[in-house]
């Protein structure tokens, strides 16, 4: 099939269909990161520009690292402070990133709904680098691609998403993601931090995390922002990772084989005890050459899909 | 109305003859190795070991390239084709290539393939199997070994169909865009 | 100027009237509805209105409205806001006191009353505020504010959260016999939501208002209505829970009145997919089942009056992200024809909906207009029911383009708008 979208804004928008054509193409991109010659000239001469509100080393280099592969010329825009104490608009921000030439914009902000801002307005192919407790779209892709490798098929998988799912945008792609390709999904956290009528997209609901864990394939762990807890969502990290925190003995009702995600970086001793923390690391450092293979394939069908570059 | 150039019997007898030529010019089989190209060059480049293998009782390694990251005409077309697998497992440094392809045309397709190899090593040489040469190139590139050479216009098609693909080994002429 | 409208289907819900017939206006009031014209027709000094096939009604008049001047005037002026209520139908507006200055004194009411006197084609009747400043701590000049000419008192933009302080508010304005507007909001309930609490804020991952919110100062608002026996006026109603809540108070012989906007009972909260800014309010657009209560109560009486809480923003404030957008829709050239549906719908018939924009809102700001009745102030509107009309934002006399009904086909155009025995719209 051929990919007829000009964005990837979220995992919500995209059929099944789709996300595997992204997942099919990745796997080509990851050839290529594989070889020693690391490029090919697909996006040569087109202008990616990475516009990160919200600092994040690990997403921004990944992106990078992928335009750049495929022959891409990158441009890393951070607004700083002076800007914003200028008063700048997002808008005017990108429309001089485009007037420049942009032609792919990928937008990470901490507001949901920013990247659409944009769609709305500009000319310029917008991929979204994760907005606010929206969606991360290229995580989620991760996560399926990594799971897809190591399981070979999604359909009636066992996930299992663990902690602050209200606050979460991870939580919010990988639901529609491994519902989409058939998995059965299952959130789990303290009930202040399960977003309103979630269960309408048909998630199983859990505030106990060892009845949740019975046979997961995947358990993901989410990471707890510690100003959120104490202030009026959960008491203390204490009783956090008490009651929600992976320890060696909850992940053993998981199934054997399951596959522990992060998508980093851990909290030892809250969401997951440090033995545990130690077990996540080898599939961490898969998730990285994935996460370049995955946004390389993002990159090249926003590129073709937007109808000509 | 379909016109066939070459029937099952003709496209064997001018595989065997290709990998004859193969084996005569490389003198021999040691150093080679296979690469086809998209779909039908894959099928045509498995035979084609498969006839080295039985003339010399050597197999050259053999790997599949897809070139849709080197095309140079994607941003043309309304239509980017979706990413298929490249599977080269083997150094080429230093070695033979034998780059296969069904239909050699304008010749860009085979431009993109050679860029795609020396992105992986630089081989001592390149050498093209084309099952049709079609003519009509708009680039200085040349088939080192032709099944059939047809003169065609623009307008027409060329059909290779491969018994792996299509039931049966056939080529046809036709009329049609492109 | 003495005007003859002819042959028009004169609705007044004050006076249970609905025939066909003839209005005559002289000397700015209506002298009466003659069934003999063909004086008058001949008449040189009558400037004749032909309102075959229209209704003619009292003007309607806008019990909630943001003028934003002072203070706001790139959002919208008097001057700018009057010709989009004339546009709309609306003879008379309440504005609103969270202008800068706050309307909470004389000197601010009696600002707005020149300028609306000097530039406003409708009615203005000011509003004014509580609390000095709106913050909720201490009681503004009501006094001196009524005596400058304000019909009313509300905080709104904001609610009184100390509860005391709005007892006290409503024991005072019992001295002066004019209604206290509630903005029902809980706000730490509210917290920073910018949207219905609910599965479509769950699905943007954005914060959600959750009905309780209202509810719990809805309740709150009832319960010291009934303390002190002020008239309270509960603002832009948006929950199921807050219908009930205000017709067993009702029930119960307190002396409160609901009011619904028309993006209220028109949108339900999937009107933000797409995180359209356009069409975020505070109140927010809500859930279908709170739809379906407001059109309850607007049938059975509990939501007295229709209102647009007409809040005008630039362009610019409004296409950022959605957090950051302000709050507020241009609603004053929409609200005829969002409020036709109500009567396509069988929710309400014309003459209730005419009554709920015209008399209902007049009595609870105690004026003597929203009436066709003899000797009156002439101020009436005309307008075509059935007229098919495409929303066009562009269009607006309002400052403010931000409408969520941009591109509608709805039914319902006014024909001409006259204040004060003047035409001020004619379309």
């Amino acid at each position: 099939m051929v990919f007829q979208r000009k964005h990837i804004l979220g995992l919500e928008d995209l059929t099944a269909e789709e996300i595997k054509l992204v997942l099919d193409t990745a796997e080509s991109m990851k050839e290529v990161s594989l070889r020693d010659v690391k490029k090919v000239p697909a996006l040569k001469g087109i202008t990616v520009v990475n516009l990160f509100f919200e600092p994040s080393t690990r997403t921004r280099s990944s992106f990078e690292i992928a335009e750049k592969r495929l022959s891409a010329d990158v441009l890393n825009f951070t607004p700083d402070q002076s800007s914003v104490v200028k008063g700048e608009t997002l808008l005017d921000t990108a429309r001089n990133l485009e007037a420049m030439g942009a032609t792919v914009i990928v937008i990470r902000h901490a507001m949901s709904g920013a990247p659409w801002v944009l769609a709305r307005e500009l000319d310029s192919s917008i991929i979204n680098a994760g907005d606010g407790s929206h969606e991360h779209p290229s995580q989620a892709l991760l996560d399926l691609f990594t799971i897809r490798e190591i399981k070979k098929e999604i359909g009636g998988l066992k996930v299992v998403i663990v902690g602050d799912i209200l606050h979460s945008r991870v939580a919010r792609s990988d639901i529609w993601g491994f519902m989409k390709l058939g998995a059965e999904v299952r959130v789990v956290g303290p009930p202040t931090m399960i977003p309103r009528e979630i269960e309408n997209v048909d998630v199983k609901i859990y505030y106990n995390l060892e009845e949740a864990l019975k046979g997961a394939d995947v358990v993901i762990m989410l990471r707890i922002q510690k100003e959120r807890l104490g202030a009026e969502l959960f008491p203390s990290l204490r009783e956090y990772s008490r009651f929600y925190g992976l320890t060696r003995e909850r992940l053993g009702l998981a199934k054997k084989d399951a596959t522990l995600m992060h998508p980093g970086p851990i909290n030892r001793g809250v969401e997951l005890s440090s033995e545990v923390a130690d077990d996540v690391h080898s599939v961490i450092l898969d998730q990285v050459t994935n996460g370049i293979s995955v946004r390389m394939a993002m990159l090249y069908l926003v590129a073709s899909g937007g109808g000509n570059g | 109305m379909p016109k066939v150039i070459m029937d099952s019997q003709t496209v064997a007898r001018a595989i065997s003859r290709i990998s004859n030529q193969i084996l005569e010019r490389n003198k021999g089989a040691r150093e080679l190795t296979v690469i086809g190209i998209r779909t039908r060059g894959i099928h045509i480049a498995e035979r084609i070991v498969d006839r080295i293998e039985k003339l010399e009782g050597i197999e050259p390694p053999l790997g599949t390239l897809d070139i849709t990251l080197y095309r140079d005409d994607f941003r043309r077309k309304s239509e980017w084709p979706s990413v298929q697998k490249t599977h080269i497992t083997f150094s080429v440094e230093d070695k033979i290539v034998i780059l296969v392809d069904d239909v050699v045309y304008t010749g860009r397709t085979t431009r993109a393939a050679i860029e795609a190899i020396m992105d992986y090593g630089r081989p001592s040489s390149i050498q093209l199997v084309a099952l049709v040469d079609r003519g009509h190139r708009e680039l200085p590139i040349q088939a080192d070994y032709v099944g059939i050479k047809v003169m065609t216009q623009q307008k027409e098609q060329v059909r290779v169909l491969l018994k792996e693909t299509d039931e049966k080994d056939e080529v046809v002429v036709v009329e049609g865009e492109e | 100027m003495n005007i003859l409208i002819k042959n028009g289907r004169i609705i007044d819900p004050s006076a249970n009237l609905d025939k066909s017939g003839n209005v005559f206006i002289e000397d700015g009031k209506i002298k009466n509805h003659p069934s003999d014209i063909k004086k008058l027709e001949k008449d040189q000094a009558v400037k004749i209105i032909d309102a075959e096939g229209l209704i003619i009604a009292p003007g309607f008049i806008d019990l909630h409205v943001h003028l934003r001047e002072p203070g706001f005037e790139y959002k919208e002026t008097i001057r700018t806001g009057c010709e989009a209520a004339a546009a709309g139908g609306f003879t008379s507006v309440v504005c609103m006191p969270n202008t800068n200055p706050v309307n909470d004194n004389a000197s601010v009411t009696e600002y707005i009353l020149l300028k609306a006197r000097t530039e406003g084609i409708v009615n203005v009747f000011p509003i004014g505020a509580i609390t000095k400043g709106e913050k909720g701590e201490t009681l503004a000049e009501i006094g001196e504010m009524w005596e400058a000419g304000c019909v009313g008192i509300s905080d709104d933009g904001m609610p009184v959260m100390n509860s005391r302080v709005m007892r006290h508010a409503m024991e005072y304005v019992n001295a002066f016999g004019i209604p206290v507007i509630s903005h029902a909001e809980d706000i730490n309930l509210s917290g920073n939501g910018v949207m219905n609490e609910g599965f479509t804020s769950t699905i943007l991952g954005l914060r959600g208002i959750p009905n309780a919110s209202e509810e719990v100062m809805v309740a709150r608002d009832i319960t010291l209505a009934e303390l002190t026996g002020a008239h309270l006026h509960i603002a832009h109603v948006s929950t199921a829970g807050a219908v009930r809540l205000i017709r067993d108070a009702k029930k119960r012989g307190v002396k409160v009145t609901g009011e619904a906007t028309p993006h209220h009972f028109t949108l339900t909260d999937k009107a933000i997919l797409n995180y359209d800014t356009n069409a975020k309010m505070n109140p927010p657009v809500r859930n279908q089942e709170d739809v379906d209560a407001l059109k309850e109560g607007l049938k059975d009486g509990t939501i007295d009056i229709i209102a647009t809480d007409h809040a005008p923003h630039s362009e610019d404030e409004k296409k950022v992200e959605f957090d950051l957008a302000p709050f507020g829709i241009s609603g004053l050239e929409t609200a005829l024809p969002l409020s036709l549906r109500l009567v396509k719908e069988r929710v309400l018939t014309i003459n209730e909906m005419i009554k709920k924009l015209t008399i209902n809102p007049a009595k609870v700001i105690g004026i003597d207009r929203g009436t066709l009745k003899a000797g009156v102030v002439a101020d009436l509107v005309i307008f075509d029911p059935d007229k098919s009309v495409t929303v066009d934002r562009e269009k607006f006399r309002s400052k403010g383009k931000n409408t969520p009904f941009h591109g509608w086909q709805l039914n319902g155009s006014v024909a001409h708008t006259i204040v004060g025995g003047k035409v001020v719209f004619s379309v």
